[in-house]
């Protein structure tokens, strides 16, 4: 089982992908997520993170089978 | 109970709002709200100094319809409404086009106008949306919200 790490907009275009997967038992946190996934970028101050389409912050314990998603701030409306 | 949509292609956020109403009053019977407040954000052809030509609106399909709905939920826990009505358009977007549609319904004034506000002001720090704008010079990514 894995975990499906998504990003979105800017942050999707930075990385170059939409989407990554990750070993569950690779990462106890979101934050261990980003590390895994982000190419040894640092987590930007302004990120949001969600698992399973909740926010969350960084220190948020994930599990086998979570959706993990990342993305900068908001600006519908 | 509060209605969330998302709309792919084009919004009329006043014919939406009249079905909605129709709707309502059978739903709840004739006499039951006095007051209706609405709120529709259009789009701007500037931002920043720069002329846009059009945007195109991204979001996080399942996580978007969820936080509204939450954020309906919210409405009316907190504030003495009869109903509440959340429509965002999504994809490409065209100066003057309607944007977002929030409405409340309530017995008094006070509680429908603080619902609205309270609706879209949340959706707009909350709601996975991100706006690209297309500009002369090429595309950028709106990285802030403007002060309402």
């Amino acid at each position: 089982m894995t975990i499906q790490v998504r990003f979105f907009a800017s942050l999707r275009e930075r990385m170059g992908r939409a989407d990554a997967e990750l070993e569950a038992g690779a990462a106890n946190t979101v934050g261990e997520v980003w590390a895994a996934v982000a190419g040894g970028e640092a987590m930007p101050d302004n990120l949001l993170m969600a698992i399973n389409q909740d926010y969350v912050q960084a220190h948020a314990s994930v599990a086998d089978g979570d959706e993990v998603a990342f993305f900068p701030p908001v600006t519908g409306g | 109970m509060p209605e969330v949509r998302l709309f792919p292609g084009r919004l009329d956020p006043y014919v939406e709002l009249a079905t909605y109403e129709r709707d309502l009053i059978s739903q709840h019977g004739a006499g039951q709200y006095g007051a209706t407040t609405s709120f529709v954000g259009t789009m701007r052809d500037f931002n920043e100094g720069d002329e846009v030509t059009k945007m195109f609106l991204e979001h996080y399909p399942g996580m978007t319809e969820k936080v509204l709905e939450q954020l309906c939920a919210q409405a009316m826990a907190d504030y003495p409404i009869l109903d509440c009505l959340v429509l965002h358009r999504v994809g490409d977007i065209l100066p003057n086009d309607p944007i977002v549609l929030v409405a409340a319904w309530s017995a008094h004034r006070g509680a429908a106008f603080d619902a609205a506000r309270f609706l879209i002001e949340k959706l707009k720090t909350d709601a996975p949306f991100w706006k690209k704008e297309s500009l002369a010079a090429g595309q950028r990514w709106v990285d802030k919200n403007t002060k309402g």
